[in-house]
């Protein structure tokens, strides 16, 4: 693991920084504690932002939107701005955006931090639920021993130490 | 015991059979020890005793498992009453875990045992906490199961919790005394 996590560093770090722009728009997905969403643009226009940005156009990047809201439960709130979403809509709109380009791997930073335990279940669960349908590995990165519950492997850390990793069957 | 109160609760919605009373405990229960059939015929028999239930007709044949019982006014009252009272919060105070994590770290001289010792603790009890999530995100999972999965969920969570906080208050009560 320690082989191929050098040898990605060494390929982004050999990438021309447009490369890499593209690399991290379509490969990796990236949520945070705080959705971050555009607060101008709707749910809708917020999923389709990666597609646009790609040079997809409108119609299309609009249609899958929408069905990605629909798989993580938001799709009544695609004509929505994010203030007038609860905290866990908006999550799972970010968690839409963070999707839709079905990335190879989504680095998800105290995604639950600022929910409580029921919407951070909803989001955790239809998380897990879509990276296992799509393939996505999901890289964790929390606190809360149960958000870590729903991830298939542990690596622990203690100021920047190592602590223990255990490999659990499914 | 909670278990005639549990029957008191179930009978609260129509005249039941012990066996149905039975069928139900263990359903709206999975994480408790299934209620045995002749336990819940005794309590049955107790609580129609205090007056709390009362037979409500017999199928052919007769016999206990034929009976129905149903709710009195009192057996109401009786559940109402029970709902209403707090429970003590009791911290699990007489744990074999708290013992353990004591004796570990205070009654050893090697520091680095008591460690290892709570980090295949931590591992075990996250272990046990992705095997309940998982029971309780699977499609066949009923609202029953999830209610038990997250108590289970959360009191281990709290154990985490405490030893983590346990293993900094050990480390920073040894950083002190050794610079005293």
């Amino acid at each position: 693991m320690t082989e191929s996590l050098l040898e990605a560093e060494g390929l982004v770090k050999s990438l021309r920084e447009r490369d890499r722009s593209r690399l991290r728009r379509t490969d990796f997905g990236v949520l945070f504690q705080f959705g971050q969403l555009v607060a101008e643009l709707t749910a809708a226009e917020n999923v389709a932002l990666p597609l646009l940005l790609g040079g997809a156009r409108w119609g299309q990047a609009e249609a899958k939107a929408r069905e990605w809201l629909d798989r993580f439960g938001v799709g009544d709130v695609a004509g929505a701005v994010p203030t007038a979403m609860s905290g866990g809509q908006a999550q799972r709109v970010a968690l839409a955006r963070a999707m839709v380009t079905s990335p190879a791997v989504l680095f998800a930073d105290e995604p639950t931090g600022a929910l409580d335990s029921l919407a951070s279940e909803q989001v955790l669960q239809v998380l897990t639920a879509q990276a296992r349908a799509h393939n996505t590995t999901v890289v964790l990165v929390t606190h809360d021993a149960t958000a870590a519950a729903y991830a298939d492997r542990e690596i622990a850390m203690r100021d920047g130490t190592l602590l223990t990793s255990a490999e659990v069957a499914r | 015991m909670s278990t005639p109160y549990v029957l008191l609760g179930l009978l609260a919605r129509g005249p039941r059979h012990g066996y149905e009373l039975k069928r139900e405990h263990d359903a709206r229960l999975p994480r408790t020890k299934p209620v045995a059939f002749g336990q819940v015929y005794a309590t049955l028999g107790r609580l129609t005793r205090d007056g709390l239930i009362q037979e409500a007709g017999q199928d052919r044949g007769g016999g206990p498992d034929r009976t129905a019982y149903a709710l009195t006014e009192a057996g109401r009252a009786a559940l109402a009453e029970w709902l209403g009272s707090v429970e003590p919060p009791a911290p699990h105070v007489q744990s074999a875990l708290l013992a353990k994590v004591v004796v570990a770290l205070f009654g050893s001289d090697d520091a680095r045992a008591a460690r290892r010792y709570l980090a295949a603790q931590r591992e075990a009890h996250l272990a046990r906490m992705r095997e309940l999530t998982k029971t309780k995100s699977g499609e066949e999972a009923s609202i029953a199961d999830i209610v038990a999965a997250d108590y289970a969920i959360r009191h281990l969570d709290a154990d985490l919790r405490w030893m983590e906080t346990t293993l900094d208050r050990v480390e920073a009560f040894h950083r002190e005394v050794s610079h005293d």
